[in-house]
């Protein structure tokens, strides 16, 4: 019997539902609202020194990296599965532009967490 | 004689109970984490480009509809981490400590607490530690 891929699809999936869980709200609060519009934030807490300090970090690396793949990952997945519940039903096509998405987003974002250096 | 056979239909399904909406509600938010996975993936791109372009990205976050955009986001996710802790009893094996079952709401309420604990020492680095 072939073994099916499912598990790792449903891992990634799984892995980003708790990532992004504990850490989606904090981070859109962060990033999209208290520093830009200054409420409880200082404005310069996002400035550029410290993001470029914290992304040339190898453990801010590996934060920013699985914060955007398995978010990626977690979304590919449950969007695939919700189209079928809106009765889209979607075929390969559609999962391989859907995965294929999140494995090009993981990829640009390893290349350029790499590029930015040490 | 053959008829056509009856297929009952499908369409708008989810609307018609209030649980179904709420389950519909649960499983768009992934549409949000992928959004903002988009964001954060350009801000990491901006950030290679050099300090000119990192800032346009920041400023690009500070347009009043970026920031709207943002506190629907942050509704989202927080419906997001509710709905994930609130089902994840129903996504694990039971599990059982001193032979009796662990309740489900106890392992919610785990997870519920990680998120505020965690938030909030992201939220403390962030603002007075520098990241």
């Amino acid at each position: 019997m072939k073994r099916s891929n499912a598990p790792i699809f449903w891992s990634l999936f799984g892995a980003g539902g708790v990532l992004s869980a504990l850490l989606a709200p904090v981070l859109v609060y962060i990033t999209g609202i208290g520093v830009p519009a200054g409420t409880g934030m200082p404005s310069d807490a996002l400035a550029y020194p410290r993001v470029l300090a914290f992304a040339q970090n190898p453990g801010g690396k590996v934060i920013l990296f699985a914060v955007i793949a398995l978010f990626l990952w977690h979304a590919a997945h449950r969007i695939y599965h919700c189209l079928h519940d809106f009765g889209v039903h979607p075929g390969l096509p559609t999962k391989l532009l859907l995965y294929g998405s999140a494995f090009a987003g993981s990829v640009t974002a390893a290349v350029l967490l790499l590029k930015i250096g040490l | 004689m053959t008829r056509l056979p009856y297929v009952r239909p499908m369409q708008g399904w989810w609307r018609r109970n209030p649980y179904y909406v709420r389950y519909m509600l649960m499983e768009t938010t992934s549409v949000i984490v992928g959004l903002y996975a988009g964001i954060l993936l350009v801000g990491v791109w901006r950030l290679s480009q050099g300090q000119a372009a990192y800032e346009a990205w920041l400023a690009a976050l500070r347009q009043p509809w970026a920031v709207a955009l943002h506190g629907f986001m942050l509704l989202a996710m927080l419906y997001h981490a509710y709905t994930w802790w609130k089902v994840l009893p129903k996504t694990l094996p039971l599990i059982h400590v001193g032979g009796k079952p662990v309740p489900g709401l106890l392992l919610s309420a785990a997870g519920w607490t990680a998120t505020l604990v965690i938030s909030a020492a992201v939220y403390a680095a962030v603002r007075w530690w520098g990241l």
